[in-house]
């Protein structure tokens, strides 16, 4: 056996240790699962074996299952009773070990996630070493899946369906105090005692009949429809789950359905549905889609996969803030918790001062929270020095500016900047509105300068959009993504472009929600699919938020910039006719598409229907949630075309960590692919019919769907970049 | 097809749905008993000449279950030959066994027979019987599944109906209610309920609260916030209806049916037995239709199935005298009211549910009786008797004097 030892010691315990090579983390590769399943035929046979007690040799037990594998399971052709089988193999060989006759315990080192964990509660006890970094859980569900190794029918049966749904459906992790409070593990030990504990238990009590292979077990706390408690758990349970995926997420009803159907059956029983269920989301595209986007590419995307090679890691020790607004505070609150010197800068000292109450408030909350000590929060606090004077950006290696959306202003500060921080020093731009390179004819070495483009709040949000300008270097690049590495932020790489890759992108969506609004679609209607499309807010709220009158001078600006060459979208004459003759110019000024009523909720303004009078007949809320979404994932596919995007991957991640595009859809251009691209290609063609020529097919794509490739095919950006 | 008349009508008064109601000692099975006694009693029937005894009944379980209609048939002292069965479409139960019982007749399958319904709701609380639409989760998520009360909101929230507006229905209810019991409209058909020792438990419907105010309904909180916004209803309601911006809701005790026990009867039989027996035919049944429509909002029903009735029997709204639409939710009427242009001065005009109470297995045989009792009384000639039916249903029935 490679990935087990195996070793029996004077008491007739055999001991397995865990140990998969080439991985920091044991995962359920197929050779560690047939090596378990020999392990227990080992266990079961040989009668000098009295019991056995699972470890694991790393400082984690078992990290859960081979991700990549379940990526390729969507689409790799085996039927529905092929996967089955394939279900059925690890959820089976844990059912051997639980009725292999002999008593097993789990000695749960640390980390035990997914199939990890459902080692241990197929063994007859479980005691877990009290370490710190570790933790408990079955998270399946944020990969779209679920636990399929029994999970769903062991965890109920220990402790109950509510806390069991609850865990399996939230994807908890639990720390083993609070393991061993929710019943999962039987005890918690230090880790030194870890191994004996459970040798003592097989040797001193070692009952090897699970729970629920002994006779009148009853699952605790009810199960059934014949069973009050059972019945408004399942009943409320289902609603929530509703309300929560807005029916976009497969996994958690069924979850709950595994729950449900199983428990009131014999485990083996309960084991054949929960298969079935698991098969059914192996072939829905949205575990296909979640895992390959927010696991496998985000977690390249964190690993830095867009930095260029060849030049050595760098470190950001002293960060240059300039600008302590909203974002620059955000900025410099990241940077000083990261362990960064951070100066920041604003035209006087009350104004940096005002940025770093900032940080001195969200550490408060931390420590008021009990979840930072106070001379921890200090010594951040204390990494922040507040100047309005440019000589202390003397030594920064990096430098980030946020102030006004000003062209001169901005070179302004570039030059001041650059005469005394050191000559390898990068410069970068946190605009969201204005070009890079048009920015860095400003500075007087180009190819250190680029775009760190934050979103808000900085604290919350968990991308990083690095833009490069014509002339940015490598170097830049590069120091630009170890510093997001630093903060421990996503990055996504795009080239130049007006608004880049996200906002560009975004824009489309509230637009298309404005455009609507103009040809008189249910406000009602619009805002509610929007979001049970899965966008954060809905199109008419985003724009109250950010405010139309920002909307407003945005439109003039560009149209400014590009002279003969700007097209009005369609959406700006909504904003004009709000600005200009309304008056409702955003939720800061208390009136824009909602009315905001001191007390009670926010409400679409009642005037919305005498300003666009309701169409006859209204579009139904597919049609109204295949514009909102669509236009996006078009423009996604235009990014690519002009090289603002380089890679899949960014656009992908982006969508989803950047504005908030549903993650069920695994990105905008993962949508693409999930609606088939030929489908898609042909419900846009509809559109642009109807709508105008925002749904415009681009030619790539048209060929992508006649060539079948899809974006994330090996050959498919090199088949772009030769058109 | 033969002719299905109705003979006779008895119901028991409504007691409050709870510990401190009058019904609340009574056991299902005596309750019926007694109903089917008093049905037995007064038409100085020999049972043997019963075909079927068929009840509804909503939350046939514990004492409620194994047929109720067998059991209170042997415990009324019927003759051993009468059968029994329950049957459940919710909240149309009693007016459904009537359609059955009559449909019985009319197919020459049956010559006399009684439809009726029963409910303890303070014995057997409402959703006693659990069941797959609310709980099963693959069930309730994929149909959209909502509590009654959301749907009601949801009417309210889409068709624009204000708690002033649900609010001033109600005060409407209780006022024509007050008015009829007073002036002893319903005299001829409630039966006082006995005790082992023959004393009066109850003999008026005790849910009641005349002179009721806009301000006194005001005053009471909305009933179904938490399941709307902490259990998630709200979300799912709106997921079905995204062009509703927002559940409002206007529903609360006041403005809603109450909850009751009571039991009711009506006896049905051809022309033949009629003759036979000498009973007296009071009205003919016309017609009548059940329809499915669109489950989470799941009230919509009456104008539908009113609709599909009509239709049936080759009539319009305009031929029908008197309406009486159970008032399970102010919202509900007022829906039905706008949709089939009916005026309220034809409906429900001695009140309803809202003021008198909702024994769901009962309530469709009830409205039945109060409305043949009403076209008597003004001399008229038709009506529709019409229920909201859970799980998005509908059920009508059209009666005629003879």
């Amino acid at each position: 056996m490679k990935t087990i030892r195996f070793e029996v010691d004077s008491d007739g315990i055999a001991l397995l240790t865990i140990d998969v090579a080439e991985r920091s983390m044991n995962v359920l590769t197929p050779e560690l699962q047939a090596d378990l399943s020999e392990s227990i035929d080992k266990i079961s046979s040989d009668e000098a074996i009295k019991g056995a007690v699972i470890t694991s040799a790393k400082s984690s037990f078992v990290a859960g299952a081979d991700l990549m594998s379940m990526v390729n399971a969507y689409e790799d052709g085996r039927s529905a009773a092929e996967k089955y089988e394939y279900a059925r193999g690890f959820q089976q060989i844990l059912r051997r070990l639980e009725t292999c006759g002999k008593p097993v315990a789990a000695a749960i080192n640390g980390t035990a996630l997914g199939g990890g964990l459902e080692i241990c509660l197929a063994c007859h006890y479980r005691v877990a070493a009290d370490v710190p970094k570790s933790v408990l859980g079955l998270p399946e569900v944020q990969v779209g899946l679920l636990p399929g190794g029994g999970g769903t029918q062991r965890l109920p049966r220990l402790i109950g369906q509510q806390a069991a749904l609850q865990l399996m459906t939230q994807g908890t992790h639990l720390k083993p105090k609070a393991a061993l409070e929710q019943g999962i593990v039987h005890d918690v030990v230090a880790l030194d005692d870890l191994v004996p504990a459970a040798k003592r238990w097989v040797l001193e009590t070692g009952d090897p009949v699970q729970p629920w292979d002994k006779k009148g077990f009853k699952v605790p706390g009810g199960a059934g429809l014949m069973h009050p408690g059972s019945i408004q758990t399942l009943m409320v349970g289902s609603a929530l789950i509703a309300k929560e995926t807005n029916h976009n997420y497969p996994a958690p009803i069924a979850i709950m359905s595994c729950v449900y159907e199983g428990t009131v059956l014999p485990i083996d029983a309960g084991l054949d549905i929960e298969s079935k269920y698991f098969v059914t989301l192996l072939m829905d595209p949205v575990s296909r889609n979640m895992t390959r986007t927010l696991f496998i590419n985000k977690g390249a995307a964190d690993k830095l996969v867009r930095r260029p090679q060849g030049i050595d890691k760098t470190k950001v020790t002293k960060l240059g803030m300039l600008g302590a607004g909203m974002m620059g505070a955000g900025i410099a609150y990241v940077s000083a918790y990261a362990g960064m010197k951070v100066v920041l800068l604003d035209r006087d000292r009350d104004a940096a001062e005002k940025g770093k109450d900032y940080s001195r408030a969200l550490l408060q909350k931390r420590i008021d929270r009990g979840k930072m000590a106070s001379e921890k929060a200090q010594e951040i606090l204390e990494r922040i020095v507040t100047t309005d004077d440019y000589a202390e950006l003397e030594g920064c290696e990096l430098v980030i500016e946020a102030v006004f959306e000003d062209k001169g202003i901005k070179a302004d500060v570039t030059a001041k900047t650059e005469a005394v921080i050191p000559a390898d020093a990068i410069f970068a731009s946190n605009t969201s509105t204005l070009p890079i390179t048009g920015l860095a004819e400003a500075s007087k070495r180009p190819e250190q300068f680029i775009g760190i483009h934050f979103f808000s709040p900085v604290d919350k949000m968990p991308l990083v959009e690095v833009i490069l300008g014509e002339k940015t270097g490598d170097r830049a690049t590069a120091v630009a993504l170890d510093y997001i590495q630093q903060i421990r932020k996503t990055p996504i790489v795009v080239n130049d472009s007006r608004g880049f890759y996200t906002s560009r992108v975004f824009g489309t969506y509230t637009n298309e929600g404005m455009t609507m609004l103009c040809e008189g679609i249910s406000p009602a209607l619009i805002e509610n699919v929007a979001k049970q499309a899965g966008m954060a807010v809905g199109p008419l709220a985003v724009m109250d938020e950010v405010t139309l009158e920002l909307g407003y001078h945005v439109g003039k600006a560009t149209a400014a910039a590009l002279g003969d060459d700007y097209k009005p979208t369609t959406g700006s004459p909504v904003i004009e006719r709000f600005v200009e003759e309304l008056d409702r110019r955003g939720k800061r000024f208390g009136k824009g598409f909602y009315d905001y009523p001191e007390s009670g909720k926010k409400h679409l303004w009642p005037g919305l229907s005498e300003v666009y009078p309701l169409a006859d007949p209204q579009p139904s809320p597919d049609e109204v949630r295949k514009r909102l979404l669509y236009v996006q994932a078009l423009d996604t596919v235009r990014c690519l075309d002009e090289g603002v995007l380089t890679h899949p991957a960014d656009g992908d991640i982006g969508s989803i960590l950047g504005w908030g595009f549903p993650p069920y859809t695994g990105g905008t251009l993962s949508l693409i692919e999930t609606v088939g691209l030929q489908t898609f290609v042909d419900e846009c063609d509809r559109m642009a019919a109807a709508y105008g020529e925002r749904f415009a097919v681009p030619d790539s794509l048209r060929e992508q769907a006649k060539a079948g490739r899809g974006f994330y095919a090996e050959d498919s950006m090199a088949a772009r970049s030769a058109a | 097809m033969a002719d299905a008349f109705v003979y006779d009508h008895v119901r028991t008064p409504r007691g409050r749905g709870k510990a401190s109601g009058s019904l609340h000692p009574i056991t299902p099975v005596e309750l019926t008993s007694q109903m089917l006694s008093s049905l037995r009693d007064r038409n100085e029937l020999d049972t043997s000449y019963l075909d079927d005894v068929v009840l509804g009944c909503v939350s046939p379980v514990g004492e409620q279950g194994a047929n109720i209609a067998r059991i209170s048939a042997l415990t009324a002292g019927y003759e051993q030959n009468v059968p029994g069965k329950q049957l459940n479409r919710f909240c149309a139960s009693g007016l459904e066994a009537i359609n059955t019982a009559a449909s019985q007749v009319m197919a020459g399958q049956s010559d006399l027979a009684i439809g009726g319904g029963v409910e303890c709701m303070s014995r057997v609380p409402m959703g006693s019987d659990s069941g797959a639409m609310a709980a099963d989760p693959r069930v309730a998520y994929d149909t959209y599944f909502a509590p009654q009360g959301i749907s009601a909101d949801l009417i309210a929230s889409k068709y624009g109906f204000s708690r002033d507006d649900v609010d001033g229905y109600a005060v409407e209810s209780q006022k024509r209610a007050a008015n009829a019991w007073e002036q002893g409209y319903f005299k001829n058909s409630v039966v006082p309920v006995v005790d082992r020792l023959g004393m009066t438990v109850l003999d008026h419907d005790e849910h009641m609260r005349p002179g009721t105010t806009k301000d006194d309904l005001g005053n009471l909180n909305p009933a179904f916030v938490i399941p709307g916004e902490q259990a998630g209803f709200d979300a799912v309601a709106l997921q079905r209806y995204p062009e509703v911006e927002a559940i409002h809701h206007v529903h609360t005790g006041g403005n809603s049916s109450g909850i009751v026990d009571g039991a009711a009867g009506v006896l049905i039989g051809s022309k033949d037995i009629g003759d036979a027996l000498g009973l007296k035919p009071r009205a003919r049944i016309k017609g009548f239709a059940s329809i499915g429509t669109e489950p989470t909002i799941m009230l919509t029903g009456p104008a539908p199935s009113a609709e599909k009735v009509l239709k049936r029997c080759g009539m319009t709204t305009s031929d029908i005298d008197l309406f009486e639409l159970n008032e399970a939710f102010a919202s509900v009427v007022l829906l039905f009211m706008q949709q089939l242009d009916v005026d309220h001065d034809k409906l429900n005009v001695n009140g309803g549910a809202i003021a008198m109470g909702h024994p769901l297995g009962a309530t469709g045989a009830m409205i039945f009786g109060t409305v043949l009792d009403e076209l008597e009384r003004r001399d008229q000639s038709t009506a529709l008797i019409n229920l909201c039916v859970g799980g998005g249903m509908g059920t009508a029935t059209i009666i005629e004097r003879v």
